[in-house]
Parts: C-alpha cells; structure tokens; sequence
C-alpha cells in the first residue's frame, strides 16, 4: 500500500484556512481562563487543527510500515491466521455451523469488524499515555490523538478487508446488493470504536490500571459478540442479552451487507443509541478530562 | 495593545498524601468512595502553589525575559500561555499568532527521515503545509543537513538534531514566540545562532518570551524581565536590574531532610537521616554555591546497630544524571572502625571544586564492609546549584554556558606569535 505523503509539494491553494486573517486586525485573540464543569467542543479549533489529525495517523502509519518489513504482512497476517484457528477449534471441533456460508468466511467478515473495534479501543485507551511527551509540550485539541489512533486502524482494516475480498473472489460468493450500505455500518463502527476509546483514554491518564482491564475486557467482549456463532444460534433468552452490546450490531451489520438476509434491525438500533450516547458522552467526558491531563499524565 | 496581559493568574496543584503513589488506581478511588460518609480518615492534602497571583504586560514587538530558579514556577506560566495546561484561576489574554518551543523538536520520530520530520514536527507545532512548504528550503539551509535530509534522524549527530528541530521553529513566523530553556542543550555554536536567530525575530516586530538559567543570554535579548520566585513575582523591570536581584539572592535548600518516599535501597543497618551543604570555615548552611567555592557535606546518619568499617560516601550527578564526581572516606585514607547504634554524622570537605556553573544532584551511601552492601544509598537527595557570582560573571561569561561540559580545567592559550588582543580574521 502507499501511505499518504504530506512532504509532496502540491502548492496550497487548498488551504482556506491559511488565508482567512483580515486586514483589520489580523491578530486572533486567545483568552486563557480557568473553565469550570462541563464544557462543549470547539469544533473551530477542530478544523483549525485538521492537517495535525492527518500527520498523526500518517506518523503511525509511516512508523509502522517502515519499522517492519513484515507490517503489511502483520496486518493481513493476523486476522489470517486467527480465522483459521478458529475455523479448526469453533467449526471443526465445536462444530458451530454457519450455515450455507462457508465458516472461515463467516468468522472472517467477524473478526474484521471486531479486530477493528478492539485495536482501535486499545489504540486510542493508551495512545494519550503514549503521547505525553506532545501533551507535555504543545497545545492542540487532545482528541486527535485517540482520533488518530482509530484512523490509523481504520487504514488496517481496510487493508486486512483485501483478505476478505480476496476470499470471496476465491469462493466465487457475490456480495449481496446491501453493499452500499458497508460504508454506513463501517461509519457507526468508527464512531462508536472512537466514542469507547475517548471514555478509555481519559480515564487511562488518571487510572493507569485501566489499561490491564482493557485486553480482558476485551476477550470477554468478542466471545460476547456473534462472532465465532452465528445470533441464530443463541437461545431465545440470550439474544435480548447480547442487544445490549453495542458490538452485536457492528458485526451483524457488516456480515448483512455483505451477504444479505435478514436485517438485523433491533441490533442496528441498539448499536446506533449505544454510538451516540457513548459517542456524545466520550467528547464531553474527555474535555472535561483534557484540563488536567498534563498536570497527571 | 499589549501583545500579552497577565492577570491574577494562579495555579495550584494538589498533593496527595505521601502513602500515595503517583498514579491513582481503581480501587484507590473506588476505596475512596466507600468510606466517603463513614468517618474517612482525613485525608492529607496539601496544595501546592505553583503560581500566585502574577500580573504582567509585555508590549507587542517585546523580547521579555523570565528569570527564576528550577521551582520558581517559570515553566508552569508557559504552559498556561502556552494553552497545555489551564490556569486554576486568573486570565491571560494573548494578541497573535502563538508558537510555543518548550523544547526542541516535540514530536521527531528517530525512524523518520529529516525531510519527514519537519513536516511532522512543523505540523505540531502549528504550521500549515503550505507553511513549511515555503520556508522548506530555509530551514534545511538553516541546519546546514542538505545532504541527509532524507536519512533517518536517528542517524543524525545530536547538533544535527537540534538545528534541524530548532530550524522548524525558527521558521514558523509566529506573532509571539515562547521559548523555554531550549539553549541550555546544543553546543556553544548553536546557541550562538539561535540566539541570532530569536533576536531577528525580536526585531521583526514579533513578541518573545524566554526564559533560560543563562543570564548573558536573557540579558543580551530581552530589555524587560520578572523575577519569579515560590510561583510569584518579586522583582520586574529592566533586565540588569532584574537579574542583580537574582543573583543576590541565592536561594535552595541547605540540608535535605529524608522523607518516606525518598527513592532508596540497602539494609537498612545504617539510614542517612540528614544531609547538610555547609560552608567551609563555619557551620553556616549554604543555600547554593559559587565557582570554586569551598564547601562541607555533612551526611547524618542512625545506625541500628554496631557497623564495623564502613563506608560513607556522596556523588554530584549532572542534571541528566551522569556522575561528575564522588568521593568515599576510604578512598581518602579515612578509616572509620565502626560506628556504634544511634545518631552521627561525618564531614567531608571540598577544596575549590572544579565544577562548572550549573544543576547539580546529590547522591549519598553508607556502605557495610562486613557483607559489601549497602545500608542506606538514596540516589537523588537534592540540588545543589553552582552560579557564578556577579564578581565573576565580568570576566567568565563564558561559564555560563550549558553544554560546555561539567568539569573546570585551569587553561592558558599561548603562541609567540600573537600577542595578548589579538584578534584573527576569518
């Protein structure tokens, strides 16, 4: 794959927001003062801060790819190998039938989503410690850092999707024509992967003990989610049970889109009030938390 | 319309109890809510000022200094106006465009190459692409890297390093620049033009903040300064004046007191319960010292019980924690017998010490000769800061300058050939 390269001269005509002082008083004014409580998003220090958002996720990747002959491999080689250990343990021993899908592909097109979601939780949890040295250093929004982080691992996930694309040219399966709507399903899973990781990251400044949670939380979290068993085959009383993890949707939702069959509605809905409530609440929370993050971290 | 106004601003910080590690666990504030409503035990909480009501204007097109010693509360007022941390209470309004350089090259990655890292670097310092597009060219010029501006920074010598990463902030055009003790590392050359380069700044019309421990280096850019001291401001104006109130005033701490967090280790036959910075002749406590100026170390100590032959002993370590130099009583033909369970203390005096201005840390032993372990070793008991007092400074400018090395060596140059004021051209 290539990775974006911000060293590419191409002018900067693109750039409104390089042009946008007046005359008049050409110089924007900062108050610094104590806040105090909740306080909303400034979403035009946001903007201001775009191109940050895109070098940080560029740094990862570049760091990433470069360092490890093997990071190509790495990424496509992981979800790789866990769909076949599955495939041996969940389908050969347990014998969980997937029905007329073939299971690696149907373990697969779970994994994937769930991988996404559980680096990205991870990634962005302990990617404000990792950081320090900036947050010691510069002033910019914090939220790009866990924000870069999910977008970083967006970029894996697509490229670990060519496995799946490549599976499927391989078994001759035509996805189905609920395609168009992977794009909405893979926005929720970003959305909500960022909602849970900006909870995470903040309370891992302050509770560094957060981070030894994560991974069990975590493992108990994918067998929790449909992804080595097909929903159909859990019993009645469990299937409300699992509605109340926001991951069921996620993964119910890819797998529609790309195979058809029934839509997964009550999932979907659940998924997307759990997005927006922790979405929401994960912004809110981490500016709240962002005023004292240099003064612990 | 001032560039920067400072009003009131505080900072406080809370200390939590000394039971306390530094980072707060679950269970801590989970323990915590439990006994909240039962009689809690009162919980020890000391706040910290670090800064007090600090009120100051520095005009737009001001180089303005901040002068103060390690504590004083200099680094906290940059990161408020800096916007990484916030003010607990107070205002600051900033005029302009801010680049903030609390150190040099925030963000290089070693695995990155030159050209990737200014872009990097560049970028989180706040400049736009197009930015550094422009002024790409200058800043390779600048750190004088052509050539490897597209191998690895990890592979750069550390000067390379730092006229790159200083190069990218030289070059950002902000309105108001804050700069922060960034000189103190780099060779005496590097200083020398990124001094030149913030005094170009300074006469562009742009604003500076600096703070630095290097006086000749305030003095010579910033005609106004503050004095800051225990997080207030207890001396403004123009910079001599500031800075002769500075150095007459050495403040520190004279003994070092130990406490129950203090980092150590041994077997604890032997604590060093107190270690003292006194004057040569009398007991008089110093509170920091002078270029080769005489002092006594005074190590008390309490034995538990009788330590046959041991050994006690103390290091001055450099502020990146190098040992300069230590001393042990056997080393120096003093042999102690034994010493017996209760309180003591032994002296060590040091002649002239040819140690450079600068931060310095104490490291202090008591070794068992019976078993060849420690009883007591705390590696960092405290600071001692050597300055050059203002008689000295006239002639030994040069002194002052970090990253000239530790050690002091008593030099003459000479050559028949020229003669005393000289200069050679080129």
């Amino acid at each position: 794959m290539t990775s974006p390269d911000p060293t590419r001269i191409d002018g900067g005509a693109d750039l409104p927001g390089d042009v946008a002082v007046s005359d008049a008083d050409p110089r924007p004014v900062v108050d610094i003062v104590a806040t105090k409580g909740w306080s909303g998003v400034n979403f035009s220090d946001l903007w201001a801060f775009r191109e940050l958002l895109y070098i940080l996720v560029w740094r990862d990747l570049k760091v990433r790819y470069r360092q490890t002959l093997l990071g190509v491999v790495w990424v496509m080689g992981q979800p790789l190998m866990t769909m076949l250990i599955f495939t041996l343990v969940f389908n050969r021993i347990a014998r969980i039938d997937s029905g007329e899908l073939p299971y690696p592909i149907f373990v697969l097109s779970g994994l994937l989503p769930w991988g996404f979601f559980a680096t990205g939780v991870q990634g962005a949890a302990n990617s404000l410690v990792g950081n320090a040295n900036l947050i010691t250093k510069v002033y910019f929004p914090r939220v790009l850092i866990p924000a870069s982080s999910v977008v970083a691992g967006l970029i894996d996930f697509l490229v670990a999707g060519l496995i799946l694309v490549g599976m499927l040219a391989w078994n001759r399966i035509t996805p189905s024509p609920m395609l168009f709507f992977l794009p909405v399903v893979v926005l929720l899973a970003v959305v909500l992967t960022l909602g849970t990781g900006l909870w995470l990251a903040a309370l891992n400044v302050k509770y560094r003990d957060v981070r030894i949670m994560i991974p069990f939380i975590l493992q108990i979290g994918m067998f929790a989610t449909p992804v080595v068993y097909p929903a159909s085959l859990l019993p009645e009383s469990l299937r409300t049970v699992v509605l109340f993890n926001p991951m069921t949707g996620i993964v119910e939702g890819f797998r529609w889109c790309l195979f058809g069959g029934e839509l997964p509605m009550l999932a979907l809905l659940s998924t997307l009030i759990f997005t927006v409530v922790l979405f929401i609440g994960g912004l809110l929370f981490f500016r709240r938390m962002e005023r004292t993050f240099v003064d612990v971290i | 319309m001032p560039a920067i106004e400072v009003q009131n601003l505080s900072k406080s910080y809370r200390l939590a109890s000394a039971q306390r590690s530094q980072y707060v666990t679950v269970r801590d504030s989970l323990g915590d809510l439990f006994k909240r409503g039962k009689n809690r035990e009162p919980q020890e909480e000391t706040t910290l000022w670090a800064l007090r009501d600090v009120s100051f204007e520095v005009k737009q097109g001001e180089a303005f200094g901040i002068i103060g010693r390690n504590g004083a509360g200099k680094s906290t007022l940059l990161k408020i106006l800096s916007r990484i941390t916030e003010p607990t209470s107070g205002s600051a309004r900033i005029r302009g465009r801010i680049a903030s350089l609390l150190e040099v090259g925030t963000g290089f990655h070693p695995e990155l190459t030159g050209r990737e890292n200014v872009f990097l670097n560049g970028t989180i310092l706040g400049m736009k692409r197009a930015e550094i597009n422009r002024h790409f060219s200058e800043i390779v010029a600048f750190a004088e890297v052509e050539k490897f501006i597209d191998t690895p920074v990890k592979r750069y010598s550390s000067g390379m390093y730092m006229r790159l990463a200083f190069g990218v902030a030289a070059h950002m055009s902000p309105d108001i620049m804050i700069v922060d003790e960034v000189l103190a590392v780099g060779d005496y050359e590097f200083q020398r033009r990124c001094l030149g380069k913030m005094n170009e700044v300074a006469h562009n019309g742009r604003t500076v903040l600096f703070v630095s421990h290097n006086m000749t280096a305030i003095e010579e850019l910033c005609p106004q300064s503050i004095l800051l001291k225990g997080g207030k401001i207890i001396c403004a104006g123009s910079t001599p004046h500031v800075i002769a109130n500075y150095m007459s005033a050495p403040e520190g701490l004279s003994a070092w007191t130990i406490g129950a967090q203090t980092e150590r280790e041994g077997t604890g036959n032997a604590l060093i319960t107190r270690v003292e910075l006194l004057a040569a002749e009398a007991d008089d406590p110093l509170l920091g010292l002078n270029f080769r100026q005489s002092f006594r170390v005074r190590i008390h100590f309490h034995a538990k019980k009788r330590l046959p032959d041991p050994r006690f002993g103390f290091a001055f370590l450099s502020d990146r924690g190098e040992r300069v130099f230590q001393t042990e009583t056997t080393e120096v033909r003093f042999q102690i017998p034994a010493v017996e369970p209760g309180d003591g203390w032994f002296d060590c005096l040091v002649t002239a010490p040819n140690l450079l201005p600068g931060v310095f840390f104490l490291e202090a032993w008591i070794v068992e000769r019976v078993n060849v372990a420690f009883a007591d070793h705390i590696f960092r008991l405290g600071r001692v800061e050597i300055s050059v007092d203002p008689a000295q400074a006239e002639q030994m400018t040069y002194l002052v300058y970090p990253g000239r090395g530790r050690v002091f060596m008593d030099c003459r140059w000479s050559n028949p050939l020229y003669v005393k004021g000289a200069t050679l051209a080129g």
